[in-house]
């Protein structure tokens, strides 16, 4: 009697709701095979149907759980610890905004990219390997189970590499393999350290796994695995010195791939990371016991200066931008290794700001490439006459990146830098200060060569507005949320105080 | 018609209407009569919108307006006082008269990508408005950085190698200090106070002293970072951007480089000075001793060099720097003599150089000469060029009855306050040394011979050209007569009389 009659309309909203965190996942991951089975026609339509959906979802789930307390899934109703449960916390929430928002975006400016990339007979393996990827990056935000984590982060991995070896560059392939042999010496690492956990504490649940492992916080075993857990995720993650696979990657990697990547793998791998070490294990571990945090911060601050560095010299924009992401990499880890919440408020909202950021810049490349054939700087003089458009929003994105005010960049800038100040540590504000004139130079050079050098031919050829209007929708949320900065301040603060709960 | 009227309306008219002129020039940029037209009809109904806060500041009535938090406690907000309004006026007056001198040089030397030139011109300017009525800290220093990016556009107009080359120069210099250090320093100044509103009397006091966050020369050092990092102040070793900025077409240099650019640097020092930190802080602790010095190394050092120049716009370039830091002198003596001197010589140079500048830019279209030693006897081809600049020169020397001579007046009563005579004596032999660089100019165009060479094609500048420097040179002059009405407007700033 009590059981609710799925048939009659009232009853079915809150039955969708009650499963939106499953929907979530299933609608990319069962989009996949449908595509290659039956939708060989419209595996564009129906990628940008189930992206958008996801999006539409993933907004729900954080205005859900912006209410309070974290929204709880069990998978076929069986409850925690035995089951696997989905949970939606803020944190969680804004990570899945994140994936599924550029996964929409993408999805739609894809059409015209991938007509010119990818041979036409590999087009809808291609839009099934992206869902897959999604699915596989937003089931590692949404889970509450170790294993499960593990499970979705090879999911993510094994379609990326797919992914990035479509590059029409044959050094595509060499790229996508040094990534696998990586990415699969990471995914090991986390899984060893699942073992261990499991191991010592006799479950998989990760809310059950926090309040069990300080009992045995201080078994070498606990330790072993905290250290294979965080640096299998700093190798997903890419931070100096365990990046070597990233640059190639990114080059080599189709357009799309490359911006979809670099906005949400690296974000969902530093989720991980935030996980593993103030979820899992308590920050008071990384930061009372092993006073590791000193580590993080000299790695990320080296990160930030040899990023910026080499991408000043880089020829081709696309590894000028993919170093840059190496920067912006150790600006996520450098809040976390400050452990105060201005700088962990920063470390969150820069996932979010540099989403946008960086996923508009390649878009932009995508867009230059699909109308001059390459984007390496000679390709590109006097693109500034030849497509108007779409190198003002190269600019707009670059100067996000370096961090002028009411770009999204500078909202990220200002709570490190205060976050730097307010730990006492006034050199590394300085070296954040200071990295963000490297920026100035990588992304001016750029500029320089499309504005003072003649085109070789002085006629306007703007890209299709099937390409542009997605490049500036990223593009100007990034100027967009630089302005309006309350929202997104708020789930970030409200995230990074939970995370820090522990600490205090 | 009410939100004219209502404080949101005041305000934010003056700002918007420089944007929408941006967007209407790259609408009609292919008529180039109406857009010329636009543009100086626009500047004089921005104009006229600033004039509408008079009434409310001579009555000392808040008009402040509030947009959007940027940061909790952080808003963009907007509050017009006595110096922004100074400084609004100032660059909002002469961009009337910039924008007629630009319809007449651009033509009269075919430039290329006039519309792009305008556009820019006018967001610019609404960088500069931004600046002066900007209500904390933060968004001043938005404005401050529009203001560069803005700009940079019209550096470069040639986008030939040197003007890439000046470019990187300008952008390098300005991006690195605002961001290296003007930001440094307002983190910093948050982290200590948790506010950046621009406050009667400065926030800083509360922290200074045995255990404050600011004890010993940490407010020393904070004044350096907001000093040194307001790049546009041109204090040196990081004055190079601005003689480098003249390899843009004249109306820029003119404009911007005498005017709001600048302006907006040594204004923004002004005003950290005395709404920050707040001039009695800072002359009890004297952390502003070595900003004294500074300030006046510097505007000896670019006298000196002023007179080694033989280019006519580099010789102007290195007048101002010396110029402004006059102006960053009296805002570091931290009396109330000096805050009126700065702010009073923040109207008066402004008339003194772009009259200066004009004059340059007018030589250059008529006669095609840039250098000083090309110019002898040429006072007979352009008598009313060569005129302006002579009153236009009394004026920076600041000699009566040139409204320059008030700036100086004050400065040196500030000095005289701040009991450091030496400055005062510092001030006239700067003064001394700007008769050397520019007198000679004057006499080489009144009483030398002129070149053979030039009969026939050397001749008057556009009419365009010639009118405006004409209005900017009498103005110099009625600048002299209004030195009160500029010193009733900002003394309440000091909290009244000296």
């Amino acid at each position: 009697m009590n059981q609710p009659d799925a048939s009659s309309p009232e009853s079915l909203l809150p039955a969708l709701l009650h499963h939106l965190p499953i929907i979530q996942v299933l609608l990319p991951m069962m989009g996949a095979p449908l595509i290659v089975l039956f939708g060989r026609r419209m595996a564009w339509a129906l990628s940008c149907l189930l992206a958008g959906g996801s999006l539409a979802v993933a907004l729900g789930l954080l205005s859900l759980a912006s209410g309070g307390a974290p929204l709880q899934y069990e998978l076929g109703g069986w409850t925690a610890p035995i089951g696997i449960v989905y949970t939606v916390d803020m944190l969680s929430g804004l990570m899945l905004t994140i994936v599924s928002a550029v996964g929409a975006v993408v999805m739609v400016y894809a059409r015209k990219s991938v007509q010119l990339e990818i041979p036409a007979e590999r087009h809808h393996y291609f839009y099934a390997m992206l869902l897959l990827c999604m699915a596989g990056l937003m089931g590692i935000c949404i889970t509450g189970d170790a294993f499960n984590v593990f499970v979705f982060l090879e999911i993510s991995s094994l379609s990326s590499y797919a992914l990035i070896a479509m590059g029409r560059s044959p050094r595509a392939l060499v790229a996508s393999y040094r990534y696998l042999v990586m990415g699969t010496v990471g995914g090991t690492f986390v899984l060893l350290g699942i073992g261990m956990l499991y191991m010592m504490t006799g479950t998989l649940n990760i809310a059950d796994l926090a309040a069990r492992v300080p009992s045995v916080a201080d078994k070498t075993t606990i330790r072993a695995a905290f250290a294979f857990m965080t640096v299998g995720s700093l190798v997903k993650l890419a931070l100096f010195p365990l990046h070597f696979w990233l640059p190639n990657a990114y080059t080599f990697a189709p357009s799309v791939v490359s911006a979809f990547l670099s906005a949400t793998a690296t974000k969902v791998s530093f989720y991980v990371l935030l996980r593993v070490i103030f979820t899992i294990f308590g920050a008071s571990l990384l930061v009372q016991t092993l006073q590791m945090h000193n580590l993080l911060l000299l790695l990320a601050l080296v990160a930030i200066v040899m990023g910026s560095l080499v991408a000043v010299f880089q020829h081709n924009v696309k590894r000028l931008l993919a170093y840059s992401s190496l920067a912006q990499i150790g600006y996520f880890v450098l809040g976390l290794a400050l452990h105060n919440e201005a700088a962990l408020t920063g470390s969150l909202i820069h996932l979010f700001n540099h989403a946008l950021m960086k996923g508009g810049l390649f878009m932009v490349v995508g867009c230059m490439i699909y109308r001059v054939g390459g984007c390496r700087l000679e390709d590109l003089t006097g693109i500034g006459r030849r497509m108007p458009l779409t190198t003002l929003a190269f600019v707009v994105g670059g100067v996000g990146m370096i961090g002028v005010p009411l770009t999204a960049g500078f909202v990220s800038k200002w709570y490190l830098v205060l976050g730097a100040l307010q730990a006492g540590l006034w050199w590394v504000a300085a070296i954040v200060l200071f990295a963000s004139l490297l920026a100035v130079i990588y992304i001016w050079r750029v500029v320089e060569v499309a504005y003072f050098r003649p085109p070789p031919v002085d006629t306007p050829d703007e890209a299709p507005l099937a390409l542009l209007i997605p490049t500036w929708v990223m593009i100007g949320a990034s100027v967009v949320f630089g302005i309006w900065t309350g929202p997104m301040l708020h789930i970030a603060s409200q995230a990074a105080q939970s995370l820090l709960g522990g600490l205090q | 018609m009410s939100f004219f009227s209502e404080p949101a309306g005041l305000i934010l008219v003056p700002l918007l209407l420089p944007i929408l002129t941006a967007v209407l020039i790259q609408l009609v940029g292919r008529f180039a009569d109406l857009r010329d037209g636009l543009h100086t009809a626009m500047a004089a109904i921005t104009f006229a919108s600033v004039m509408r806060l008079w009434p409310h500041v001579r009555a000392g009535d808040a008009v402040e307006f509030t947009v959007i938090d940027l940061f909790p406690g952080v808003p963009l907000a907007f509050s017009v006082e006595p110096l922004g309004m100074l400084f609004a006026m100032v660059a909002s007056g002469l961009w009337i008269l910039t924008s007629i001198y630009a319809f007449g040089y651009m033509r009269g030397h075919h430039e290329k990508n006039q519309t792009r030139f305008f556009t820019c011109f006018a967001a610019a300017i609404s960088g500069a408005l931004g600046v002066a009525f900007s209500a904390n800290l933060m968004s001043l220093f938005v404005f401050y950085e529009m203001l560069t990016l803005s700009t940079y556009p019209l550096v470069t107009h040639h986008q030939d190698a040197k003007a890439k080359r000046s470019g990187r120069i300008y952008l390098g210099i300005l991006l690195s200090t605002s961001v290296c250090f003007l930001l440094a320093g307002i983190v910093w100044t948050f982290s200590i106070t948790g506010t950046l509103d621009f406050t009667t009397g400065g926030i800083l006091a509360d922290h200074v002293g045995e255990g404050g966050a600011l004890e010993g020369n940490k407010l020393a050092l904070l004044l350096a970072l907001f000093a040194f990092g307001t790049g546009k102040a041109a204090l040196m070793p990081f004055h190079r951007w601005l003689p480098n900025a003249m390899v843009a077409p004249t109306p820029v240099s003119a404009l911007l480089h005498a005017v709001a650019v600048v302006k907006a640097g040594v204004f923004t020092v002004l005003k950290i000075v005395v709404y920050i930190f707040g001039i009695d802080l800072l002359s009890s602790t004297g952390a502003n001793d070595w900003l004294m010095a500074v300030a006046g190394a510097t505007l000896l050092i670019s006298s000196v060099i002023a007179l080694t120049l033989d280019n006519l716009k580099a010789r102007l370039a290195y007048s101002t720097i010396s110029q402004l830091a006059y102006i960053v002198l009296g805002a570091a003596m931290a009396t109330k003599a000096g805050i009126i001197g700065s702010a009073t010589h923040i109207a008066m140079h402004a008339m003194g150089k772009i009259t200066l500048f004009f004059c340059a830019g007018a030589i250059y279209v008529g006669a095609h000469k840039t250098l000083v030693s090309e110019l002898d006897g040429l006072a007979k081809k352009m008598p009313w060029t060569m005129a302006a600049f002579t009153v236009g020169s009394i004026s920076i020397i600041g000699l009566p009855p040139m409204g320059g001579a008030w700036g100086k007046f004050f400065l040196g009563l500030g000095a005289v306050q701040a009991e450091a005579p030496i400055y005062l004596g510092l001030l006239m032999v700067s003064s001394l040394l700007s008769i050397g660089y520019l007198m000679p100019i004057v006499g080489r165009a009144y009483f030398r011979k002129p070149d053979p060479h030039d009969e026939g094609h050397v001749h008057e500048a556009p009419l365009l050209c010639v009118v405006p420097l004409c209005i900017t040179a009498v103005g110099c002059l009625v600048l002299f007569v209004l030195g009160d009405g500029i010193y009733q407007l900002v003394l309440p700033v000091v909290g009244g009389a000296l």
